[in-house]
């Protein structure tokens, strides 16, 4: 399976972007998903470790934001991808000082709390946030071109989408490597880990600053798609729905955030499309039946159907 | 996937607007086989106690547009969205309206959040949008829109109606304390009553200024709070569940008797708080449509909308209700002007905007005129919450008028700069007693 | 300082009379979850569904039994019994078809299966209760009001909020206490907490105490909602805002711990409300600063036991 699944991630590319040129509303639809599966493949590493953070929305508010303050400065995507990226980085590692103390259900709820803070403080600092009203992204230079709308929606759409082969290649790499095993290991039995030597807080503070990065990259390629930052993007649905989308895909590899990512937003488009009323309804269904029935999440079903090993 | 490209009219849409120049697109239009309207409006989350009625609404208007024939001889079609999911999905969605489902106009949002991060998209898209209940002011004064116009007043109106009442009504008071919802609005309007109280009237002092969070459910501590402090005034601009928790957690312990409430959204949860209203007290509706109204300039319009409403939904329509009834009578207006204007022919999406700027059309309980910023003049009523024998709700007496000119910046000025002009004069000659 | 309290003692005393009732509710919301949480291990997302049903379902049984010519008195005992009806339907409901199936899988996937009938029940509370607010609040008024003495002055207080909500709490908890104590139903449970695979060894039949558990945890949260609705105009949403509050004090208390829960609940209740008087601004964020301040210092929560590594 691990060898099919740079062909499948191929396929799956070439289709989105057939589906982005058939029709306008489905790239933006699509970019959006390739940006929370970036921010989804961080709560995939941390899965490896058996812990969830349920209040990962923070960093993708975080990229979000970074890139709402300071397009009007530093107005080019270039500078400020990585910029929300290290920014993001950096709020992880503090964060992840503290909570990388903590295992299960204290992990996720302190996470959860620091989440609630910000979306707090984004609401609070009314005169700095604009609140619940959000800041507006106009569109921004990428690599010092000015781009006319179309255009700079289709580049953005093809960084997200170079961004996502990239950094789910150096995922593969690192959950293969000594360090990824060694998440696995907090997983099974954290104990172990310490007998061998292996600094397991350290193990899993790395991971969790590089979730973070990766969430806030993710974040940042949302507010230059959707061009519109609000509070919101924290709030501790927006954290579930990072949980969701990862199991949604399953967890099984690195093409599982973008599968679910992907289905998720299709789902919510046409669950809102026919029925406006009780779309929740319609997405919570589809998880219970995807857990209950199929438990390896769309990676593992297509895993099964190809006929190789979901893990 | 498989059904969206198996779905033709995605299809056309899609190779359309990626294929052809933009040029194309502003070629004579065809008159379509029904004009599709795309309504984004809260249908879950706690805001959805305006969206839900005012889809409502909507449904029965255009029922009975259809009834007679639909807008210039085209029967009309709505597509609703919910805009609670928050706005990376709502530009989603209302780009899925346009190039996908091909909707010919956007009634958009309550929220402001949503009105912020949508209305640029009409410039993007080119096509109509007609802002239907939000209130912020940052709109039109932050930017001018070729496509986007309200058809309603906004916070600025609905925030100095209320003072200028209030002034006029009780004009020795000297301490106000304010208790809003902590989101724009809530912000937005203290710091828009603020600004014009500091102009209007001196020197008075704020003693309490409590956001609680949005969606609370309990608010005695805030309660004990007043009680302590027994301000003359208490301004809210809350609304739904919460301005009904407060009403009835402050009157129970009888904060009512110890201050004066200013409540510029009260309408809406009139019907709700029953008898628990305490008469006296200042209520706004967010323009002129109360249903005790003493003069509309169309009484059987009024009569047969509400009663129309009654009679399908069992309840009065709320002010939400008249915004999107306000929004569907713009619709119509507009775009039978703009056939006009091309002799028969149906109208592209620029004329059919070009058609809106300083169109006046007409409600049941007045005119609203859209102006040059895409601004609607909408007359703002406002009075003491009493009770009679017509209604098992409250409803104001002693009546002010504002006609909408007289209560909103004029074209080209922010709303804190121009309410820091107004003179304490003013209170006495705005407007008449109904 | 003492000139501060000389100003403000006062104050803080009203202060302290607010944060009682509130405790109060958030206790009766946080303990059924604790309670759950000690025993199935499971992050029930779907309690703050529970508690809005429960508020919903007290609302509209009071007003229909209002219409009958119910007397006013007996408003009181019909919350409880409406939140006792609730818990008992949904709660095997819940446990018996959803829960029971995924016990053996991962904690994440525990979760999401409550966030998915989490999302589901919000839509199916507006299918039943629409949206417009509903309140019934005979309960309130048939209590009447206290004067609280304030310097020269006086303050009116609801009976409900001074005395029945606090009352209602300090019963449940030393009912609670009395009952995993001294009962042997509630020493099984308290066994499965502390060590669930030695108590299955024992022969604990661990099925009937998660079914008891969930339900009695599920009548907690009806209980809890019930209690809020004579105060408190019911809107779609409430169950969302209450659950996040709820998981920080089980984070807070430690787990399973009904002690913990209570002296959690009290330190928010007052904290938000003295926050309100003194810095409104901080009223939100005041139960996470507890969560992180108290985790800081210990690390398995409040009453937590620290568990043992297990090599």
């Amino acid at each position: 399976m691990r060898k099919i699944e740079p062909i499948l991630a191929i396929l799956v590319a070439a289709a989105m972007i057939v589906a982005a040129i058939a029709a306008p509303w489905l790239r933006f639809v699509l970019t959006i998903a390739l940006a929370k599966g970036i921010a989804v493949m961080g709560i995939l590493l941390l899965l490896r470790a058996g812990q969830v953070s349920f209040g990962h929305a923070l960093y993708i508010a975080f990229g979000a934001y970074t890139v709402a303050f300071l397009a009007p400065r530093f107005g080019d995507a270039m500078i400020l991808l990585p910029l929300a990226a290290l920014g993001a980085g950096v709020l992880g590692l503090l964060i992840g000082l503290f909570v990388t103390r903590y295992r299960q259900i204290f992990f996720g709820m302190l996470n959860l709390a620091m989440a609630m803070v910000f979306y707090s403080l984004l609401e609070k600092l009314y005169a700095i946030t604009k609140g619940s009203d959000g800041i507006r992204v106009e569109i921004m230079p990428i690599a010092g071109q000015a781009l006319e709308r179309v255009t700079y929606e289709w580049t953005i759409f093809g960084i997200a989408l170079g961004l996502a082969f990239v950094l789910g290649f150096l995922l593969r790499l690192y959950l293969a490597s000594p360090m990824g095993e060694a998440l696995a290991g907090i997983k099974t039995r954290e104990t172990r880990l310490e007998f061998m030597g292996v600094p397991a807080r350290g193990v899993l503070l790395s991971a969790y600053v590089m979730s973070a990065v990766l969430g806030g990259i993710g974040g940042a390629l949302i507010a230059m798609t959707s061009r519109h930052v609000t509070p919101l993007l924290s709030y501790w649905t927006s954290s579930g729905e990072l949980v969701f989308i990862a199991i949604l895909g399953g967890a099984g590899g690195v093409l599982g955030p973008f599968l679910g990512a992907a289905a998720y937003e299709l789902v919510r488009v046409y669950a809102a499309a026919s029925f406006a009323d009780a779309w929740q309804m319609i997405l919570g269904s589809v998880l219970l039946l995807v857990i209950l029935f199929a438990p390896g999440g769309l990676w593992g079903m297509a895993a099964r159907a190809i006929g190789g090993r979901g893990r | 996937m498989t059904t969206t490209l198996s779905r033709r009219e995605a299809l056309v849409a899609g190779f359309g607007g990626v294929m052809l120049p933009a040029t194309l697109s502003a070629q004579p239009a065809q008159k379509p086989a029904e004009l599709k309207i795309g309504v984004t409006t809260f249908l879950s989350g706690p805001a959805s106690v305006f969206g839900v009625p005012s889809r409502k609404a909507c449904e029965m208007l255009i029922d009975q547009l259809n009834a007679a024939g639909g807008i210039a001889g085209v029967p009309v079609r709505a597509f609703f969205v919910d805009e609670a999911p928050g706005t990376d999905h709502l530009v989603g969605e209302i780009r899925r309206l346009v190039q996908s489902e091909g909707v010919h106009v956007l009634f958009q949002s309550i929220s402001s959040g949503s009105c912020l991060a949508c209305t640029p998209l009409s410039r993007e898209l080119s096509k109509l949008m007609l802002l239907w209940d939000c209130g912020t002011q940052r709109i039109f004064e932050e930017n001018r829109y070729e496509y986007a116009f309200r058809t309603q007043g906004y916070g600025t109106s609905e925030v100095l109606a209320p003072l200028l009442y209030l002034l006029k009504h009780k004009p020795d008071f000297r301490t106000v304390a304010v208790l809003n919802q902590d989101y724009a609005w809530g912000r937005d309007s203290w710091e828009l009553w603020k600004t014009a109280m500091d102009a209007l009237k001196p020197g008075v002092r704020v003693v309490a200024e409590m956001f609680p969070r949005f969606g609370s459910t309990d608010f005695s501590t805030e309660i004990t709070r007043l009680l302590a402090l027994r301000p003359d005034v208490i301004l809210s601009t809350s609304w739904g569940g919460e301005l009904v928790t407060f009403v009835r957690q402050a009157t129970e312990r009888r904060l009512h008797e110890r201050s004066i409430f200013v409540l510029p959204v009260a309408e809406a949860s009139m019907q709700i708080l029953g008898r628990s209203m305490p008469e006296g007290h200042i209520i706004g509706t967010r323009g002129d449509h109360w249903n005790n109204h003493p003069a509309p300039k169309d009484p059987a319009a009024f009569n047969a909308f509400v009663n129309a409403y009654r009679q399908r939904f069992n309840e009065y329509p709320i002010y939400p209700c008249h915004h999107m009834a306000q929004a569907v009578w713009a619709l119509k207006a507009g775009l039978e002007k703009a056939v006009a204007a091309k002799n028969g022919a149906w109208p592209s999406d620029a004329e059919l905007a070009a058609a809106f700027r300083g169109l006046t059309f007409p409600t049941p309980t007045s005119t609203i005129t859209l102006r040059e910023d895409g601004q609607g003049l909408e007359d703002q009523i406002v009075g003491l919450s009493s009770f009679n024998d017509r209604f098992p709700f409250a409803v104001p007496k002693d009546m002010m008028l504002y006609p909408g000119a007289s209560v909103s910046a004029p074209v080209g000025q922010k709303s804190t700069d121009w309410l820091k002009t107004l003179q304490p004069s003013v209170v006495q000659t705005a407007g008449r007693s109904i | 300082m003492a000139e501060w309290f000389q100003d403000n003692g006062l104050l803080l005393g009203l202060a302290l009379l607010d944060g009682l009732s509130s405790a109060g509710l958030i206790f009766l919301v946080a303990v059924g979850l604790n309670l759950v949480f000690g025993v199935l291990r499971i992050v029930n997302v779907a309690h703050g569904s529970l508690y809005a049903i429960g508020a919903y379902a007290a609302a509209s049984i009071g007003i229909f039994l209002a219409g009958l010519g119910l007397p006013d008195w007996a408003s009181i005992p019909t919350l409880v019994l409406s939140a006792a009806l609730v818990g008992a339907i949904l709660g095997p409901l819940i446990e018996r078809f959803l829960l029971r199936r995924i016990y053996a899988q991962e904690e994440v996937v525990q979760l999401l299966v409550t966030f998915a009938l989490f999302m589901i029940l919000e839509d199916v509370q507006k299918l039943i209760w629409g949206v417009q607010p509903i309140h019934h609040d005979t309960a309130m008024k048939y209590l009447g009001t206290i004067d609280v003495p304030f310097g020269a002055d006086f303050i009116p207080f609801t009976n409900y909020q001074l005395f029945v909500l606090p009352g209602f709490a300090v019963v449940t908890l030393a009912g609670l206490a009395w009952f995993l104590r001294r009962t042997l139903t509630g020493r099984v449970i308290v066994a499965v907490t502390t060590d669930r695979e030695a108590a299955t060894a024992m022969g604990i039949d661990a099925a009937k105490v998660f079914l008891l558990t969930f339900t009695f945890g599920a009548m907690l949260a009806a209980l809890g909602g019930a209690l809020s609705s004579p105060t408190a105009a019911l809107v779609p949403g409430i169950g969302a805002q209450t659950i996040v509050l709820s998981f920080a004090v089980v984070a807070t208390a430690g787990l399973g711990q009904i002690e913990g829960a209570a002296l959690t609940s009290l330190m928010m209740g007052l904290g938000r409300s003295v926050a309100v008087y003194f810095e409104p601004e901080l009223e939100v964020v005041v139960p996470y600063i507890i969560m992180v301040l108290v985790l800081l210092v210990r690390p398995q929560g409040l009453f937590g036991v620290i568990e043992t590594r297990r090599v």
